[in-house]
């Protein structure tokens, strides 16, 4: 497992860009929203949580299809079913691999984008908390939605489809947690829904994500 | 004799269609004389005549979520037991069940222009229903996508059982996150919450219909589904012979 981690890792940093990619987009977006709706700090201080989870939302899912896709093609995904690790461990390392070289980089990087939304200091720490505490759930989901379009040709706009609206709940729990932090509100519901969120997903989702990569290369 | 032999096609199609004329026939007075019953019951003194809409909004927005569950029992169906009639009783159920979430959402925007003066409100359950339409698109949108009947059915299920969950999840969620101005549940068993005899029967009448119109649609659809597998596997044997 360590080792298939340490290979996509590598082919990441290797295929170019892996890395920065999803947090040049990051970046972009948030420079284009001020010319959206204005410099103000009143216009941009309440939307900052919504734009920034939306913002790891979307570079999430930029760089899913390619969790499977490449394997795929060239055959490498049928070794790794037929290999003794079990294809949900498999996955699980494929969603580690992602959550590394996308979620990550976007919380390391996500102070600095708060600064630039106007979001006020004490709100910080709780985005940090909630990128952290949601990320591994959306890079998990993610793997779900390629897996089940692996196979297909034009997947992409299909995997986006699918995969929103499982995004709905990791997105009201983290952005209602950064506002609650923002407010000095009670940070406590958000936080463990948003953790159980994570850890219901990290625990179930590899089975199906499995399942679904099963019949796919059938 | 077991309900699981009825996953045999060919029994399927015979016991269906000897029942269909039955249910069609049931849905179709069902509905009428519920919906005429309806739309002559006296004005609501505080709503007016636009009480009426009930008779369409609440049978459908109620076949939207049964209609979801029985997707999750047939998708949990075939992936047990592999029965082809409970595959496709999932896919020709999605398109029925998208439609009634579209009739409750546009009798509701029409019923909340003059209620609450806006055709849209950030509402749980007016947000939990738009969810569960989008849940229904992509299913419809994976089962199109895919070439092979198994495969397809294979995954949609997957994708049922997973959907159903996060369903459930983005309804709650949701109340996190807003709190409407949707009222409470309609048929309460409580007697002083109720509504009053006058609505509730031809209500249960239409909400009956609706039930026995899914009913005959999903048997027809079904039907469907299976000529169109068997026309299938004909032509593939010709262009084999």
């Amino acid at each position: 497992m360590i080792a298939l981690l340490r290979r996509d890792l590598s082919l990441a940093v290797r295929a170019g860009g892996g890395f920065g990619l999803g947090v040049a987009f990051f970046l972009i977006l948030c420079t284009l929203v001020p010319f959206g709706v204005g410099p103000d700090t009143s216009a941009l201080q309440p939307i900052a949580p919504g734009i920034l989870w939306l913002g790891a939302l979307l570079a999430c899912l930029l760089s899913l299809d390619r969790v499977f896709a490449l394997d795929y093609e060239d055959g490498s995904l049928d070794l790794l079913a037929t290999s003794p690790l079990p294809l949900e461990g498999a996955v699980a390392v494929k969603a580690l691999a992602h959550w590394v070289t996308t979620g990550l980089p976007l919380i390391l990087a996500a102070p600095l984008f708060g600064i630039l939304l106007h979001l006020p200091p004490a709100a910080i720490l709780p985005l940090l908390a909630s990128l952290a505490l949601g990320t591994p759930a959306l890079s998990m989901l993610g793997a779900f939605g390629a897996a089940v379009t692996v196979g297909l040709r034009r997947g992409g706009l299909l995997l986006s489809l699918l995969v929103l609206p499982l995004y709905i709940p990791t997105l009201i729990f983290g952005t209602e947690m950064i506002r609650r932090g923002q407010e000095g509100g009670d940070m406590g519901p958000p936080l463990l829904f948003l953790a159980g969120i994570t850890a219901g997903v990290l625990a179930v989702i590899p089975f199906a994500a499995a399942a679904a990569l099963r019949v796919n290369l059938r | 004799m077991s309900i699981w032999e009825y996953a045999n096609p060919v029994k399927f199609m015979r016991t269906s269609g000897a029942i269909l004329p039955w249910v069609v026939a049931g849905a179709a007075v069902c509905t009428v004389t519920g919906l005429i019953w309806g739309f002559l019951t006296p004005e609501d003194f505080r709503q007016g005549s636009t009480v009426k809409i009930v008779f369409l909004h609440v049978p459908a927005a109620m076949m939207a979520i049964n209609i979801w569950v029985m997707m999750l029992v047939a998708s949990l169906i075939w992936l047990i037991r592999r029965h082809h009639v409970s595959a496709l009783a999932a896919k020709a159920s999605a398109p029925i069940g998208a439609v009634m979430t579209l009739i409750g959402l546009i009798t509701g925007a029409v019923w909340g222009q003059p209620m609450w003066g806006t055709w849209w409100e950030w509402d749980p359950r007016l947000t939990s229903f738009l969810i569960l339409l989008l849940f229904y698109i992509g299913y419809i949108a994976l089962w199109s996508a895919i070439d092979d009947p198994d495969s397809a059915a294979d995954l949609t299920a997957v994708l049922c059982l997973v959907g159903s969950v996060f369903a459930l999840l983005s309804r709650y969620a949701v109340f996190f996150w807003n709190q409407g101005l949707h009222q409470g549940a309609s048929l309460s068993v409580q007697p002083g919450e109720r509504m009053s005899a006058v609505y509730r029967y031809p209500l249960y009448l239409t909400m009956l219909g609706f039930g026995l119109l899914f009913l005959s649609l999903l048997l027809i659809r079904t039907r469907t589904e299976i000529r169109k597998r068997r026309l299938a596997a004909l032509q593939a044997r010709e262009m084999r012979a």
